[in-house]
């Protein structure tokens, strides 16, 4: 069969507990684009249970065509019945390239997918675009803690897979005038495969957000001195509405769960503003925070390497610098 | 219980760059380690036999000088290693990996979980895993951050998800993938590295793995290819905001709302 047989653009279009998660949105974005420069159609997957009003949403961020899969196996996610239901769509409809994000769902299940279709699969891509002659997608990712960027290109196998990470691709404004077709199916249970199943969801992040989609994350380091002053983060993230991170260092010394870890075994984030504060900036921990837009870092030492990759730093002391600032956004300047 | 853990050798991060020229990797003098996320593997399957019983066995598909990551997990407890080399493996992506442990897991047979690291930090693609559950048709876990329970035939784990995390139940056999959290790994014994020296892993090629089908595997099998490479550039315009504390801060202050990102 041939390569031009596989047409369209899809995105896994990814909900946690019956809600669209912001990632779906950008994916839409980065897809429409793609689509649009193919002159194919973009379409949106949805695996839920009850949530019909969602596969609208999508319409209205940018898609031309939603399948929409209703199965009560859908309610809690599960890598098997998620797997198996985009497989077989996707042998049915055979579009050209399928998105997913690049987070803990989709990283878990989407390459399950790819195997199941013997075709290749980039992870983590933060740039898609189409090569201009060969009309294939090229997939941009960091590798080697971000060391090094790699262009990933999958030839003659298709569908082309990749997931995106978060943050990095733009939504489209939400535009209910836009016209799309919802294809509804139900599942029933018993055509699916469930063999790991949740048995319980426990909502841990300790403070409001999660950091992966964070717009702002003010993250402290083994600088802040204690456990007990690590409160001044936590502050501070609430004085400027952001997210609490934590380096490895604070991470290991028990002072923040380790879901807060940014870094290359910990999250890898990107969000507009990151607050670096007493984070020396060991290359591990660049690594998952050095495409921020913004950078602020506050440190004792002028010589530490964050300020180089700092858009702005303060040398000092975090319990003489961090209250000034909690104090600055109270009272609004 | 028979375990199964799947580990890599990979450079050290930090030492990582390209020749500008060329833009392929500058590997001279660079060292060769265990990836990071292979040892909590090891850990928790060396926990599980505490308990349980059973052996352990780690697999490594690489050059031959992979060995060095056997030695290192038997000096840590491990019982057997099997190392996996063949120059018609060379240049395997993802899916030419996962397809190959696969065969070679279906050749060692008798297994009840397979633990594999949550990524390597070399290609940080987190997919060999669930393209091995895949090729096995068994249930997966991903990110497990903690075995509540395990018994010979299911187990109960925690997966970490962004936003916290989810209970799991499963049947086994079935492949996990773990994450930092999940333990503190141990050193290796002095006992452990006198075995190690002695140790010779069992060391399969291709023609080894029965039913194996060359067309999957090695650069030409790869669906992917790496196209180019390239060292990020990045500009950073560094300010060093100066004065005592609360002049800094207002200053700071300023220049944040100016940005527009902060609505407060
Ligand atoms: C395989 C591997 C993986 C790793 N993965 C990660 C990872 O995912 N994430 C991660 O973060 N790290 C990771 N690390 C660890 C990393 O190398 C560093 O050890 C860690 O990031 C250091 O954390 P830190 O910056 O909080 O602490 P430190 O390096 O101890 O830095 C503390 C900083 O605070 C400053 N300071 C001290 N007192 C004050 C004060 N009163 N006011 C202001 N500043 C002050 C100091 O000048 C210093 O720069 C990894 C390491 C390895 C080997
Ligand atoms: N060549 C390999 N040999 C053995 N195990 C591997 C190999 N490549 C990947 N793995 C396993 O798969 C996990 C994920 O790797 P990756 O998909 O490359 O990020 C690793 O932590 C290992 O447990």
């Amino acid at each position: 069969m041939s390569t031009n047989d596989w047409q369209d653009v899809w995105i896994y279009a990814e909900q946690r507990d019956g809600s669209l998660s912001s990632v779906s949105h950008e994916l839409l974005g980065a897809g429409r684009k793609l689509a649009d420069d193919l002159g194919q159609k973009l379409v949106a997957v949805l695996l839920g249970h009850q949530m019909r009003a969602a596969a609208d949403e999508l319409v209205a961020f940018g898609a031309d065509k939603v399948f929409y899969l209703d199965s009560p196996a859908f309610g809690k996610f599960a890598d098997e019945p998620y797997a198996q239901a985009l497989t077989d769509l996707a042998r049915e409809h055979k579009p050209s390239i399928i998105l997913g994000g690049a987070t803990a769902i989709g990283r878990s299940f989407i390459p399950r997918v790819a195997a199941n279709l013997r075709t290749g699969m980039t992870a983590d891509c933060t740039a898609l675009e189409i090569h201009s002659e060969k009309k294939v997608l090229l997939g941009t990712r960091p590798a080697y803690g971000g060391n090094i960027m790699a262009t990933i290109i999958c030839e003659e196998k298709r569908p082309q897979m990749a997931t995106v990470r978060h943050k990095v691709m733009k939504a489209l404004e939400r535009d209910t005038g836009r016209q799309g077709e919802v294809v509804e199916r139900s599942l029933p249970e018993s055509e699916l495969t469930l063999r790991a199943k949740v048995v319980d969801v426990v909502k841990e992040i300790e403070e409001t957000c999660n950091i992966a989609e964070a717009d702002i994350i003010v993250t402290g380091g083994r600088g802040v001195g204690s456990k007990e002053k690590f409160q001044l983060v936590r502050d501070l993230a609430a004085a400027i509405g952001g997210a609490v991170g934590a380096s490895r260092a604070v991470v290991d010394a028990g002072w923040v769960p380790y879901s807060h870890q940014v870094g290359q075994t910990g999250k890898t984030v990107c969000p507009k503003m990151y607050f670096a504060l007493g984070v020396s900036g060991a290359i591990q921990h660049l690594a998952g925070m050095q495409s921020s837009d913004v950078i602020i870092a506050v440190n004792s030492n002028p010589d530490a390497e964050i300020f180089k990759v700092a858009t702005y730093g303060i040398v000092g002391d975090i319990s003489e610098v961090v209250p000034e600032l909690i104090k600055q956004f109270r009272n609004g300047g | 219980m028979n375990i199964i853990v799947l580990i890599k050798q990979v450079v050290a991060t930090t030492n990582v760059k390209l020749n500008p020229e060329t833009g392929t990797m500058i590997r001279d003098g660079v060292e060769s380690i265990l990836n990071p996320f292979d040892e909590y593997a090891i850990e928790e399957a060396l926990r599980i036999k505490d308990k349980l019983g059973g052996k352990v066995t780690v697999v490594t598909m690489g050059p031959a000088q992979a060995k060095e990551v056997i030695r290192k997990a038997i000096g840590m407890g491990v019982d057997e290693g099997i190392l996996v080399t063949d120059r018609a493996l060379a240049g395997s992506d993802t899916w030419a990996t996962a397809y190959t442990l696969s065969q070679v897991l279906k050749k060692i047979g008798d297994y009840q979980l397979i633990i594999t690291g949550k990524q390597a930090v070399d290609g940080d693609t987190a997919q060999v895993g669930p393209e091995m559950a895949a090729c096995l048709d068994l249930p997966m876990i991903a990110w497990v951050r903690k075995i509540e329970e395990i018994t010979e035939s299911t187990i109960r784990a925690q997966r970490l998800m962004d936003d916290g995390y989810d209970v799991l139940e499963s049947p086994l056999p079935a492949l996990i993938s773990v994450v930092k959290e999940i333990n503190v790994p141990r050193l290796e014994s002095l006992k452990g590295k006198m075995r190690a020296k002695k140790h010779e892993p069992a060391t399969w090629g291709v023609a080894d793995l029965p039913d194996f089908d060359l067309i999957q595997v090695g650069l030409k099998g790869s669906p992917t290819r790496v196209m180019k490479t390239f060292t990020p550039q990045r500009q950073y315009n560094s300010e060093i905001i100066g004065g005592e504390p609360p002049q800094a801060a207002a200053s700071l202050y300023q220049k944040i709302k100016a940005m527009n990102i902060v609505n407060k």
